[in-house]
């Protein structure tokens, strides 16, 4: 028991850092499907060209030389915003080719054609790497490899720069929602394209706009990624965007401050059933029940809160 | 030429023939208002104007360009402002959001707080519900609401859909009277209703359709007295 204590800061830790990447992430789900109604499968695959394109960044600068001498947090800004750019923009020209002439099929269409684009960044991923390195997956430099000890607990730097990084994300994604012009108008298209429209309201570029900024915060949580847990393969983007839409759900898929919550709830959940299980189970079930528990919680909250946490409950649009 | 001019419109819902071959024209400063009864096709012709709809025949032409197979968007940008029927206003964003929205085209911060008061001084009920949810007021407010977001582009038409439905009497009195202060302020309307005898007291003509098709159309005052007119809408 008391060795279960010890452990818990970490162990909470290593949760919110989880938990603030799935945040992130699910805030590209929940964001294209309050204006879509649509579930963009291919957003976990986003976050890993994301994270594949912040390693390479790093990498070539490494092998430039660059990186020596250079602050981390200007190496690591630079990363973030050469993945971001590349990966909003990735985002968008999926919405024009994939999505966009499907908007009026039955709803089953562009969800396939969602995993169809999922296989696609995973298989071009891949072999461009193996191309490029013999290797699929890839080790970047770690930009900040100290501990920081905060007296009951050792917090690894690279851990608060994810949870900070997500934090500064969250805010500015939220002053841009809530306060200026474009941000309104995204809500205001979320809940009725045509009468938004009628305001001259270009809904295609609402979209746009849409895909753009949740494709970029994918492509920077992957970046977030790869520092974090060194090492990243074309497949690191399905589970992790599983979870991440499960924490969607969980707060309420449509809902921005939903996505927020429900993906900081759920990377601390499955870091403390990670670490406790075992023991609390006199070892019958095992940390590696942690996505057991996970997706059991997106089932349960299916069955009996269908709106999530802060969602309303469901109207159909007509 | 009219301001606004349809002629020979044709426009379908899947096998439907909703209007068949109308023409309508509003000229600069007028009310004109379009009677029928439910169903007969008045919200299928502001559709039709707006680009919700597409004709499958006839033009729209608006202030003298051809404005035909546009989209929806592109149609508002020149100056038509449709309130659509049910007001359709943003249940979640707030008064001033709502009103910010419908002024989405003006890029001038200072032109948009001028319309915001402007609006206060149609509907100072507005100004108390400032930073209230759309959705949380009642529907006469809502319907000032959407009459307000309307005027926030400074249009040169304001195209009302039923306007007085589900308000009660006083509600749809006060309605009108802004309908014909606004218009005594400058402001060319094309009011749908389905009250007619209240949208022929304001207007300065109209037109009665009947499945799809005009089938009459005169001076206000004049269908106001018409026999046929009485009995179908006035009743």
């Amino acid at each position: 028991m008391e060795n279960m204590l010890q452990i818990l800061p970490q162990v909470l830790v290593d949760g919110l850092t989880l938990g603030f990447m799935y945040a992130v992430v699910a805030l590209g789900y929940t964001m294209v499907y309050g204006i879509l109604e649509f579930i963009n499968f291919s957003h976990g695959e986003i976050f890993m060209v994301g994270a594949f394109i912040g390693t390479e960044v790093l990498l070539i600068m490494d092998a430039l030389g660059g990186l020596q001498g250079l602050n981390p947090f200007i190496a690591l800004l630079m990363a973030l915003v050469i993945s971001m750019i590349i990966t909003g923009m990735l985002g968008v020209g999926i919405e024009r080719v994939a999505y966009r002439p499907l908007r009026n099929s039955p709803r089953l269409v562009p969800l396939i054609s969602a995993i169809g684009v999922s296989f696609l960044l995973q298989d071009v991923v891949r072999f461009a790497e193996a191309l490029h390195r013999d290797a699929f997956y890839l080790t970047g430099p770690i930009l900040f490899p100290g501990k920081l000890d905060i007296g009951i607990a050792q917090i690894p730097t690279k851990a608060l720069i994810v949870i900070v990084t997500a934090i500064v994300l969250m805010i500015v994604l939220s002053f841009f929602i809530n306060k200026t012009k474009w941000g309104i108008a995204m809500r205001a298209v979320a809940q009725d394209q045509s009468t938004a429209s009628l305001m001259t309201i270009n809904v295609d570029k609402v979209i746009m706009l849409t895909f753009l900024i949740g494709s970029s915060l994918g492509g920077a949580t992957g970046v977030l990624f790869a520092q974090n847990y060194g090492t990243i393969d074309p497949y690191i983007g399905f589970i992790l965007g599983m979870k991440a839409f499960t924490a969607a759900v969980l707060g309420g898929i449509g809902n921005v401050r939903g996505a927020m919550v429900g993906g900081v709830l759920l990377g601390v959940i499955e870091s403390l059933s990670g670490a406790y299980l075992g023991p609390l189970t006199n070892g019958a079930f095992g940390g590696e029940y942690k996505d057991v528990i996970a997706f059991s919680i997106l089932i349960l909250v299916l069955l009996f809160k269908p709106e999530g946490l802060f969602g309303e409950a469901v109207k159909e649009k007509v | 030429m009219a301001l606004l001019e349809l002629s020979n419109i044709h426009t379908y819902y899947g096998g439907i023939h909703a209007l068949k071959g109308l023409t309508i024209k509003v000229e600069a400063g007028e009310v004109v208002t379009l009677i029928g009864s439910n169903g007969a096709g008045k919200s299928t012709t502001l559709k039709s104007i707006c680009g919700q709809v597409k004709a499958k025949e006839g033009k729209v032409h608006f202030n003298g360009a051809d404005i035909t197979g546009k989209k929806p968007h592109d149609i508002a940008a020149l100056g038509i402002a449709h309130v659509p029927e049910g007001r359709r206003i943003f249940s979640k964003l707030t008064v001033r959001e709502n009103l910010e929205m419908g002024a989405f085209s003006v890029s001038d911060k200072r032109l948009v707080e001028e319309g915001i008061e402007r609006a206060f001084h149609y509907f100072p009920r507005l100004k108390e519900r400032i930073s209230q949810k759309g959705g949380t007021m009642s529907g006469g407010e809502q319907q000032m609401l959407a009459i307000a977001r309307g005027l926030m582009m400074k249009p040169k038409i304001l195209m009302l859909d039923e306007p007085s439905m589900g308000l009660a009497p006083i509600l749809v009195e006060q309605i009108f009277e802004i309908v014909k202060e606004l218009n005594e302020n400058g402001m060319t309307i094309l009011l749908v209703e389905q009250n007619a005898n209240q949208a022929l007291s304001v207007a300065h003509r109209g037109y009665v359709i009947q499945t799809g098709q005009i089938i009459l159309q005169d001076e206000a005052a004049t269908l106001l007295q018409d026999p046929q007119v009485r009995e179908a809408y006035l009743a």
